[in-house]
């Protein structure tokens, strides 16, 4: 058993659900319990999802355990698929339902249905959201693409002179880390290549765009973490080499020009020479010499801290002082990464560990997960966030990509922005007494009330309302222009702390205006909300 | 000395009964763990601990995680491939477990194991571990058990699992104790203060809540106390509480000003307070709750309103909505219905209003498609989708993280309806 106040990912059936829900007529059967439809809101709240994921949960309870569930999930299935009408079906079971034994494959095959379904077994007691993402995709892709497999030994007919080359990119999910702007980057990328994209997968993707993955030249993976294992496949069974690098911050977006240009045939220059291309400038303007050697955390997905510590340590000028990943299957690659900084990779999922890891290398900045923002929080520390697990905050209005010399210059932004504020923190030393501008108040960059002696989020709002009150009550030049003085009675004063911090400054601010110009002295419980019921909310 | 028990109107149960629509299909409800996000900010002193799988941790996080703002007093004891060969290693592991929570945290007086689908299914017996670890942390921390697992709770139910959990050890009320008044359910801080204040001035004083804020300070239960329950899904806490000798005061629901006035006269008639006390006790909050509720009733009222199942507080909602705002009530669906507890606030729907019981969630968007309410009520997964489709909705969920019991706070109430109309009608992109 493991403790876990948080955890990084979520369930490999979660991980099936981002494939089926980026998809656009793929429906997915899960034999699961009441409960388990809080997946829902994952797509529906943090990615602000229009739709409801495609997925159908059988539901079963406690009363059905000793009858019939395996009739249940056939059902389900079977409903599905008339109320759906799905092109191909996922069938599978959550952590409970492994437990059951109802075997969801052998059950769907048994209704026989006229469309592609496709068995997930995904262990959820040993394996978790990224890799059940990867098994769902490879799964996909050999079912749905396999038929359309040449004979082994066939060699791959070449391009026609002045075709264009074609590849594909695989990997963008549903509930992934800014994958909706990056498609964008990259396809924008590809197109200024004259390379032409075939499919992207899972993202928007149909069965049927599935099935013609063979047509392309190659394949561009965005996250090895969800397509490494499809690529794989599709290499081996239509010849289709892989783009490895993952295009996040200048550098490695330059390799990626490269390799593509490569297999593309074209020439990477004019796409090099791009002007758009901001970060490395800004990164050489005096302004930011500031950042020089500022001792930075790095903590994510594989993909993304390998790429935090390149662009902190070679277009940042950082010092990375810490790097690790959550991603298991990908620690290898994060361990070489690290060995590359002279430092030891963190490969852990313990959230505790992290917490602990964090405070001992007192890092002045936070690369990491939502997370490590709490962790950053708690410690004081300001971070940005690099990768999943996401927060409804990943997904911003705006065009936002990490991906391409944009999302350099976005990543450029974000890193930079809590730190420039660190100007604030000097002002703040020099001035600790200043009665409004004081040590209390805290840095506007790290959220609200950071500095608190029991490393607990204070109840922060309070801090900031409430800070100028008593600090204008304390300059005698205000309070001489205060006409009257209104009194709180005791019981009042201590109901008053009980309404939630975030609208107490309100409350309080109402109340005396109420009893401001009822001429009510002292405040009373009664006062209290007699005014609360006389402005409404 | 006690007056006739309740004043306000109750059902002739049975024969005029609304019609329910029994249903049986996928359900977009949550499971009983999600309970332990208000049960732990309300023990002040407890952890709660879920045995069982990654998927009850991502549901804590993904339920809560915009809600905590200190660090929260539950976690999830992980089972593992490993846990699974073996019950022994099993137990041994979660023992581990625990020494190193406590050894983290020794503020914790109360412990609960919160036992999961996993857990339930692989019958990892949670209350043989309770006692097994309660006997080597005494006196020091207390460990009890629940189940709060989606095969057998649903939402709300979590809390009634906990709370019937506690009953065993509550202390125990002598025999020749004065009459006492036991408050039942989760309440605000604030509200239970606002509660306490009313009661005083009925004059009763006997008077406790359950549960608790602290783990030290659980009321006694005996043949004198009579309670009254806050929340419509404590059925199991009830008849726990009732096997202690405890009576239960029936009465609507204390949702809006005419609710919490029948819920409080229903323990100012068992305690033979007279009704002038009763009067002058409540005049002035009733007075403002009536006044509180006109900020809302302009977008409220004639408006057509749909409730898919969430907490089991459909039904006096729905009351209160229909009643003292004047909406409409197209379908009120419930996960379960406690028939003798909610007997009071049936009795008060509209004649002829449709009430479901479960969940079948495919059809019922049909239904409410079909219907075009004003405004929907539903859970998170599906308020989105059915914006997109350019229904109004209010999410459930906060029915539940809101004050919205007793006189002070049933202007609240009704605002929560109202916001998502009126910020509609703001609109214009």
């Amino acid at each position: 058993m493991q403790l876990t106040v948080w955890t990084y990912e979520g369930p490999p059936h979660v991980g099936a659900m981002r494939i089926a829900t980026a998809m656009t007529d793929v429906h997915y059967v899960l034999h699961a319990p009441q409960g388990d439809t809080y997946a829902d809101l994952l797509f529906t709240m943090i990615e602000r999802r229009g739709e409801r994921p495609p997925v159908t949960y059988t539901t079963f309870q406690a009363r059905d355990l000793g009858g019939d569930t395996a009739d249940l999930f056939q059902r389900a299935a079977h409903d599905a698929y008339e109320r759906f009408k799905p092109a191909a079906m996922l069938v599978g079971a959550s952590c409970t339902g492994e437990l059951i034994q109802d075997d969801p494959a052998g059950l769907a095959r048994a209704l026989g249905l006229p469309i592609p379904v496709i068995p997930l077994e995904l262990p959820s007691y040993q394996r978790k959201e990224n890799w059940g993402a990867a098994e769902t995709f490879y799964r996909l892709v050999r079912g749905l693409a396999g038929p359309h497999m040449p004979a082994p030994g066939t060699a791959r007919p070449a391009r026609k002179p002045g075709e264009p080359a074609r590849c594909n990119i695989l990997g963008p999910t549903a509930l992934g880390f800014r994958h909706r702007d990056d498609v964008r980057a990259v396809t924008d990328l590809l197109s200024r290549l004259g390379v032409v994209v075939n499919v992207t997968a899972p993202w928007q993707a149909s069965a049927a765009d599935i099935a013609r993955l063979g047509d392309a030249d190659f394949n561009v993976v965005l996250y090895p973490e969800i397509a490494g294992q499809a690529a794989q496949w599709l290499k081996r069974a239509f010849g289709q080499p892989t783009v490895a690098t993952v295009p996040i911050g200048v550098g490695a977006t330059r390799d990626f020009v490269t390799e593509v240009a490569r297999l593309a045939g074209v020439d990477p220059a004019p796409v090099l020479a791009d002007a758009a291309s901001r970060l490395p400038w800004y990164s050489r303007s005096v302004d930011s010499t500031y950042l020089t050697g500022k001792r930075v955390f790095v903590f994510g997905d594989a993909t993304h801290a390998i790429a935090a510590a390149r662009i902190a340590s070679e277009e940042l000028g950082f010092k990375v002082v810490g790097l690790g990943t959550y991603s298991h299957e990908q620690a290898r690659d994060v361990r070489e990464a690290a060995a590359r900084l002279g430092l030891e990779a963190l490969i852990t999922d313990d959230y505790l560990e992290v917490e602990a890891a964090c405070a001992e290398l007192q890092p002045e900045l936070v690369l990491g997960t939502q997370m490590e923002r709490h962790i950053a929080k708690r410690l004081g520390i300001p971070c940005a966030v690099i990768s999943a697990p996401v927060h409804v905050q990943d997904f911003p209005a705006r065009y936002s990509p990490q991906m391409g010399f944009e999302g350099a210059n976005v990543i450029f932004d974000s890193w930079v922005h809590p730190l420039m504020m660190g100007l604030e923190e000097h002002l703040l030393g020099m001035f600790r007494d200043d009665f409004e501008f004081n040590d209390g108040a805290g840095s506007s960059h790290l959220g609200h009330g950071t500095k608190h002696a029991a490393g607990r989020p204070a109840p922060v709002t309070d801090a900031v309302e409430r800070a100028p009150v008593v600090a204008a009550m304390e300059a005698p030049v205000l309070v001489a222009e205060r006409p009257i003085v209104l009194s709180w009675a005791p019981d009042a004063e201590l109901e008053l702390k009980k309404i939630p911090f975030f609208v107490r400054g309100k409350a309080r601010r109402n109340t005396e205006k109420f009893a401001g110009e009822r001429g009510i002295s002292p405040i009373t419980v009664e006062t209290l909300y007699d005014a609360k019921a006389h402005f409404g909310r | 000395m006690n007056a006739p028990l309740l004043a306000t109107p109750v059902p002739a149960s049975g024969c005029d009964a609304p019609p329910i629509l029994r249903e049986r299909g996928q359900r977009e409800v949550f499971c009983g763990l999600t309970g332990i996000m208000w049960l732990h900010r309300k023990i002040q002193d407890a952890f709660f601990l879920i045995v069982g799988s990654r998927t009850c941790a991502h549901l804590m996080q993904s339920a809560a995680g915009v809600m905590i703002f200190a660090e929260p007093r539950f976690a999830t004891a992980i089972i593992e491939e490993k846990d699974l060969a073996g019950l022994a290693d099993a137990n041994a592991e979660l023992d581990a477990v625990v020494e190193r929570l406590l050894a983290r945290r020794p503020e914790i007086r109360m412990l609960f194991l919160v036992g999961s689908c996993p857990s339930e299914v692989i019958k990892l017996d949670l209350s043989r571990a309770a006692l097994r670890l309660g006997q080597r942390f005494a006196p020091q921390v207390r460990v009890l058990n629940y189940s709060g697992s989606g095969i057998e709770t649903t939402f709300t139910q979590g809390e009634d699992a906990c709370l019937t959990a506690l009953v065993p050890i509550l202390p125990e009320e002598p025999a020749g104790a004065q009459a006492s008044l036991l408050v039942v359910g989760v309440l605000a801080d604030a509200v239970e203060d606002q509660f306490r204040r009313l009661f005083a001035a009925m004059g009763i004083t006997r008077l406790a809540f359950l549960p608790a804020r602290r783990a030290g300070e659980m009321p006694a239960v005996g043949a004198n106390t009579r309670y009254l329950l806050v929340q419509p899904f404590l059925g199991e806490t009830a008849r726990a509480l009732e096997n202690r000798g405890a009576t239960r005061l029936p009465a609507p629901f204390p949702l809006g000003a005419e609710g919490t006035t029948a819920w409080l006269r229903a323990a100012a008639d068992a305690f033979g307070v007279a009704d002038s006390v009763f009067e002058a006790a409540i005049a002035a909050p009733r007075e403002r709750a009536s006044k509180a509720l006109q900020h809302s009733r302009r977008a409220l009222r004639g408006r057509r309103i749909f409730f898919f199942p969430d907490s089991q507080l459909e039904i006096p909602i729905a009351r209160f909505l229909s009643r003292e705002l004047e909406m409409e009530l197209v379908e009120v669906g419930t996960p379960y219905l406690h028939k003798e507890h909610l007997a009071a606030d049936l009795a008060l729907l509209p004649a002829g209003v449709q009430l479901s019981e479960g969940q079948d969630v495919d059809r019922q968007l049909d239904r409410c498609l079909a219907a075009a309410p004003d405004i929907t009520v539903c859970g998170l997964g599906l308020a989105n989708p059915l914006e997109a489709r350019g229904l109004t909705t209010k999410w459930a969920i906060e029915l539940v993280f809101t004050p919205i019991q007793g006189f002070e706070q049933a202007g609240d109430l009704a605002e929560l309806f109202a916001r998502p109309l009126n910020r509609r009608a703001a609109l214009e992109v």
